[in-house]
């Protein structure tokens, strides 16, 4: 009786061992890679009614994030500044830039801009801006260097592993109360080493890491 | 065989990859919730759009001929039978006007070392783009065409507390109001900071201490 198959197959089994490890290696990483916040929500940049540049603000003008954003130190809710904050500048500079058309527009009709909001937070997580800005949380953690961007994008992915990264080690990433708003903040190394522990300690910052801490 | 498996595998690669791009990447178009779940619930939210109110805006204003009772988070204090608002019905710390109509000449709030420090927070947040870090009216705005008060001329030194904390609440020329982003103690506290910076202004010679004159070498 003669051979069924030919000595090559004994390579076969190894070989389809092979293509579905392949397989399957490709696929975990391309879920791991394209279906985390990472890549579905950081880097969107959408086009804004009015064409309003944050490094000109704060890198020029020397604008403090809370000049706009007036109670991201009192509220739940960072706010989108009304158009009279605008107007607070614009009735007189710029005034007849077509830039700042929409603007008048709302200035005179009271209806507001719509702008387009970026970082959409899950409507059952309940994100609390001033308990973190107040604690020694700076904006560029969650929002990048916004100070340095023309025009927005989603910096950071904001999925649960990034707040957890943060909720676990506080003393990584906090910084002292009056540097919050200075993106351009560096830690010094003396900070490093004793300053944020003793800042955790101090201001009793106790990060839930419960589920009910930020969801309900 | 094999070798055109293998070439099929790193083309799908560079495919996906070429299609889908990078993380991190810029775009314009709105993250795609692959698991939506109960991600987007039909509620409002802070400055949010709702169709029921003609200029869908989510946020009411108060109820005219209404005033609030306080911020407390606390309804059962709020809507309790005595609750009285001190703050609220304190005259002159909400309008700069003492009984009598006039401009108030003293502070309606503890004048402490916290409370100026609070307002020079604030103002440095508020009223130093225009007015300068200094109060000399002297500022990046002003140079772009936006005049800015001098804070530091004599007839602001001149002027009531009461004036200043109105200019503050309800803008003067072409200034706005800042009502809207201080609250009443806020903005005592920031006229308060401009009379720091007035009087600092005016420093001689015999209002360094003399332990200090040495530190700052003169």
């Amino acid at each position: 009786m003669s051979n069924i198959f030919p000595k090559v197959a004994n390579k076969v089994p190894g070989w389809i061992m092979l293509g579905i490890s392949l397989k399957v290696l490709a696929i975990v990483a391309a879920i791991y890679y394209y279906m985390t916040p990472s890549y579905t929500r950081a880097g969107y940049q959408p086009v804004q009614p009015v064409p309003f540049d944050h490094s000109l603000h704060v890198g020029q003008v020397g604008l403090d994030c809370r000049y706009c954003h007036s109670f991201v130190d009192r509220s739940e809710h960072s706010n989108v500044p009304s158009t009279n904050t605008c107007m607070n500048c614009h009735e007189v500079i710029q005034k007849d830039s077509p830039k700042l058309a929409p603007v008048w527009e709302s200035h005179r009709s009271g209806e507001p801009i719509e702008w387009v909001k970026i970082h959409k937070t899950p409507d059952y997580v309940y994100f609390n801006h001033s308990v973190h800005v107040n604690r020694g949380i700076s904006c560029v953690h969650c929002h990048g260097n916004v100070d340095e961007m023309e025009v927005v994008w989603h910096d950071k992915s904001l999925s649960m592993a990034f707040c957890l990264e943060c909720h676990r080690n506080p003393e990584q990433f906090i910084r002292p109360v009056e540097d919050v708003y200075d993106l351009k903040w560096e830690p010094t190394q003396e900070w490093l080493e004793t300053g944020a522990a003793e800042f955790v300690h101090n201001y009793k910052v106790l990060p839930p890491e419960s589920c009910s801490g930020c969801h309900r | 065989m094999i070798r055109t498996i293998l070439i099929v595998y790193v083309l799908i690669i560079i495919a996906t990859v070429s299609i889908l791009g990078f993380r991190g990447d810029k775009t314009r178009k709105e993250p795609l919730y692959l698991f939506p779940d109960m991600d987007r619930q039909s509620k409002f939210h802070p400055q949010g759009e709702n169709p029921f109110y003609d200029n869908k805006m989510d946020d009411r204003l108060p109820v005219i001929n209404t005033i609030p009772r306080g911020n407390e988070l606390e309804l059962a204090v709020v809507f309790s039978e005595d609750y009285s608002a001190e703050d609220l019905l304190n005259v002159e710390l909400q309008t700069g006007r003492d009984a009598a109509g006039e401009w108030a000449t003293d502070f309606p709030i503890d004048v402490t070392r916290d409370v100026i420090e609070m307002g020079k927070v604030k103002y440095d947040i508020f009223c130093a783009v225009c007015h300068g870090l200094a109060g000399n009216g002297q500022s990046v705005v002003t140079s772009k065409g936006l005049p800015a008060a001098n804070l530091l001329l004599q007839n602001f030194i001149d002027q009531p507390h009461g004036e200043i904390y109105n200019t503050i609440a309800y803008g003067k020329n072409l200034m706005g109001a800042y009502g809207d982003k201080l609250s009443p103690e806020e903005r005592w506290a920031v006229v308060l900071y401009v009379r720091a910076l007035q009087r600092a202004n005016q420093g001689t010679m015999e209002d360094v201490p003399d332990g200090m004159k040495r530190e700052l070498g003169i």
